[in-house]
């Protein structure tokens, strides 16, 4: 395998691990969200826990393995992001502590305010973290101050531009959207038609979240006059897919809602991948500065080796973890005898 | 405060912490899962009190570790992006394999252990907890040979257009002998950490005569291991000292305070430095019993400090290439010394349960004996990590090279302190519970509803399922 095909091989296998995750772990960041607002009771609250308790964390190994998977491949793109994205990963790694210790801990204490507070920490956690990547991700497409050591030059506040804000704005009401049909899809009973009335008013505010976003594209990116890989009619069909939803929810086909925001929000990150490709930094200071997949890669044999071990285990990981959506399947009611705690 | 001391003062603390609650998490996941197998064979209800009862210690010190581990993998590149530039080729792979082939695993089925009872066949739910004790071993397979690399670099050249390291040698990378002495290291310390907690615990409950036959059954149990893996833990380390003396001489002189190349050598009960910590000034020693950790021999010769410091200079060029030697010292008398105390104190716990020993009155004092593996494996994680220093790949890289060039005081305090602030209060969450359903023991309803209806005491199976 030549060494460029190598190197596009891997930007493609990082960016599914990022699709997944964010397909998975989306409906669980709204869940979370939504957590402290759709649960009335406790059992409501721990039912809607329930709803991904057995999967959560294997969803978030996703991040961790995309981490992984780019420190191996790009090193140079895992050293500048981590390094230039210095506070928002903390603060996103705050984020994801906050809220996977919450899940563990809420229901080990009968204390009314112990469990208030790991639920509020959930959903803090749970918002806190799709904001900053969704204003990372849009400050990628954008490009940020790169010197030509490859060093970011930027700080914290460079990126809370508007743009970046307007990403990190839609990929939390589009995760809020995608956890309130995903409960829709899980949960039984009253909980189930409260879900569904609160997606129809969600659905509100992350239609116009994504058509600010995919217009704003246009004019904050190189999207249209990039060279190379064009993302074509990506954006365009992926506002499609989110503003078609509503019909889904208005007719009550749960699974249909469901999918058609996961699909909405795979093809926005397709968009983001094929916008970026090749590059994986964009330099803003000089476009001759951009980090890409051909000067921030590891060397051939190493994208060898990964490349063996990721064609063997990948399938494997998607085959068990589908397995477990497949055990978990059933419905989960607030009824406290079916409730496990 | 400068970035570089304070990116080091974060990376040490944030690896210390996380480090507590990983041991607990590779010993305690196989007693458990052995736990199950005998309730899945012999039906007796005591042993799935047993797998339960342990299995939620398990699971309030799992979820702390799996957090604190987020933040070890990302702050590679957040506070050390030269180090990941210069050897990302190499020390990314091991990374990436152990998400890949670990995590998915662990928290795949775990999440199955937690919520699949009753819902997934019997046979699986015995088969996750089994999976969740091997990925986590296996987890740290992968990263101690990251580590292992970084004490012992091996399958690599340098690429000098590039300026990194580049592996070459994928083969050598996964079988670095010092990789797996430090998993062998590891993994018995981990056996070791399980067993203290179940004797410390069960010892609380014999004493006051609550549920004797698990918590009997639990210690015995406890004791034998507990005595097995403190003396793998002796052994590996004694190997690993061994091979230590080959690859890091350095290293190894700095945690006898060996100044001076001397045949045979002499081991120091007691050295007491000057201030700048760099000179002896007075000592006690056992004649020759350093040349025998060094080599098995009571007479071979082993290099001090000085004389590598000065071959060091020929090699790398002038400047300092020695480690704090008071803590590389205390740190190795601390951890041996508490080692030796447990072999004697497991022993003794074995000894003692072929005769009746619930009412004896010292059983009061047992559960400190929690505290012992932690002293050690804290004190082993300082020993290697400050006598790799100054270099961040021995002989490769020093660390002030490797630190993340754009980060400012500021960036490093609100990070500093913002993991300060939340890690003390997941530690003190974390006790509060684990000291909780310690005590209360395994017929504890251990979760409920807390909706204030009337409360159903029905079937305790009902009551007992262990939640997240």
């Amino acid at each position: 395998m030549s060494y460029e095909f190598l190197q596009a091989l891997w930007f493609i296998l990082i960016a599914v691990l990022w699709i997944g995750f964010f397909f998975l772990e989306g409906f669980d960041f709204g869940v979370g969200m939504l957590l402290p607002f759709l649960g009335k009771k406790d059992t409501e609250r721990r039912a809607i826990i329930n709803t991904i308790g057995p999967v959560w964390d294997g969803n978030e190994v996703w991040l961790i393995t995309a981490g992984g998977a780019t420190f191996a491949a790009f090193p140079h793109w895992y050293a500048t992001m981590f390094s230039g994205f210095y506070l928002a990963l903390f603060l996103l790694v705050i984020g994801l502590i906050l809220r996977g210790i919450s899940f563990e801990y809420r229901s080990k204490d009968s204390n009314p305010a112990w469990r208030r507070r790991f639920d509020w920490m959930i959903a803090i956690g749970s918002f806190l973290s799709p904001f900053l990547l969704g204003t990372a991700f849009s400050n990628l497409a954008s490009g940020v101050p790169i010197n030509e050591n490859m060093m970011y030059t930027g700080n914290f506040f460079t990126l809370l531009n508007p743009y970046g804000l307007i990403g990190g704005i839609t990929m939390v009401s589009v995760f809020l959207l995608h956890g309130a049909n995903f409960l829709t899809l899980k949960l039984d009973g009253e909980l189930r038609d409260r879900a569904r009335e609160l997606s129809k008013k969600l659905y509100i505010v992350a239609a116009l979240a994504v058509i600010v976003l995919a217009a704003t594209t246009y004019i904050f990116t190189d999207i249209v006059t990039k060279i190379g890989i064009n993302p074509g009619i990506m954006p365009i069909a992926s506002v499609v897919v989110m503003l078609v939803t509503i019909i889904f929810i208005d007719r009550r086909m749960e699974g249909w809602a469901f999918i058609s925001t996961g699909v909405h929000i795979i093809l926005t990150q397709i968009a983001f991948f094929t916008l970026m490709f090749p590059r994986v930094m964009i330099s803003s200071t000089n476009p001759a500065y951009s980090l890409t997949i051909y000067n921030a890669s590891s060397s051939q044999y190493t994208l060898t080796v990964m490349s063996i071990i990721a064609l063997i285990f990948v399938p494997i990981v998607l085959a068990y973890q589908g397995w477990t959506y497949y055990m978990f399947r059933k419905r989960i009611s607030a009824d406290k005898k079916s409730l496990v705690y | 405060m400068d970035p570089l001391s304070l990116s080091r003062w974060q990376f040490g603390l944030t690896t210390i912490y996380h480090f507590l609650f990983v041991p607990l998490t590779l010993g305690l996941g196989w007693f458990v899962a052995y736990m199950q197998t005998l309730y899945y064979q012999t039906k007796d209800e005591d042993y799935r009190k047993m797998a339960k009862f342990w299995g939620n210690l398990f699971l309030i010190n799992f979820a702390i570790g799996v957090v604190t581990g987020i933040v070890q993998e990302f702050q590679f590149g957040m506070n050390w992006s030269e180090y990941s530039r210069y050897v990302g080729d190499i020390f990314g792979a091991p990374l990436a394999i152990e998400a890949l082939l670990a995590f998915f695993l662990e928290s795949t089925f775990l999440g199955i252990w937690v919520f699949g009872e009753g819902r997934v066949p019997e046979k699986v739910h015995l088969a996750s907890i089994w999976l969740v004790a091997i990925a986590s071993n296996f987890s740290a397979l992968w990263i101690l040979l990251a580590n292992g690399w970084m004490q012992h670099p091996v399958g690599y050249v340098i690429n000098e257009v590039n300026g990194r390291a580049e592996l070459v040698d994928f083969f050598a990378l996964i079988t670095n002998p010092k990789g797996w002495l430090f998993f062998w290291h590891t993994i018995a310390a981990g056996f070791v950490t399980a067993s203290f907690l179940i004797l410390g615990v069960s010892a609380y409950h014999i004493y006051r005569q609550q549920n004797l036959k698990i918590f009997k059954t639990s210690f015995q149990m406890a004791a034998l291991v507990g005595l097995i893996a403190s003396v793998l833990v002796f052994l590996g380390g004694h190997t690993n000292g061994q091979y230590m003396y080959e690859t890091q001489p350095m290293k190894f002189a700095a945690i006898e305070a060996h100044w001076e190349t001397s045949q045979p050598a002499s081991f120091s009960i007691l050295t007491i430095g000057d201030l700048s910590g760099k000179r002896e000034v007075w000592s006690i020693r056992v004649p020759r019993v350093l040349s025998f950790l060094a080599c098995n021999n009571l007479n071979c010769e082993v290099r001090g400090v000085n004389d590598i410091q000065k071959e060091y200079e020929t090699l790398y060029g002038p400047r300092d290439y020695i480690p704090l030697i008071v803590f590389t010292y205390w740190s190795f008398r601390s951890m041996m010394t508490v080692g030796f105390i447990m072999i004697a104190l497991s022993a003794f716990f074995l000894f003692i349960t072929r005769r009746p020993y619930e009412n004896a009155r010292w059983m009061k004092w047992v559960p400190w004996v929690i505290a012992l593996p932690y002293i050690a494996n804290t004190s082993g994680w300082i020993l290697t990590e400050m006598g790799r220093q100054p270099w961040i790949v021995q002989g490769l890289l020093t660390v002030d090279k490797g630190v993340s060039p754009n980060l400012t005081t500021v960036d490093l305090l609100i990070s500093l302190i913002g993991y300060a602030v939340v890690y003390g209060s997941l530690g003190v969450a974390m006790f509060y519970l684990m000291k909780k359903f310690a005590i209360a023991g395994p017929d504890a309803a251990l979760h409920e509803s807390i909706d204030g209806e009337s409360e159903e005491n029905g079937d305790m199976s009902e009551a007992l399922p262990v939640g997240r």
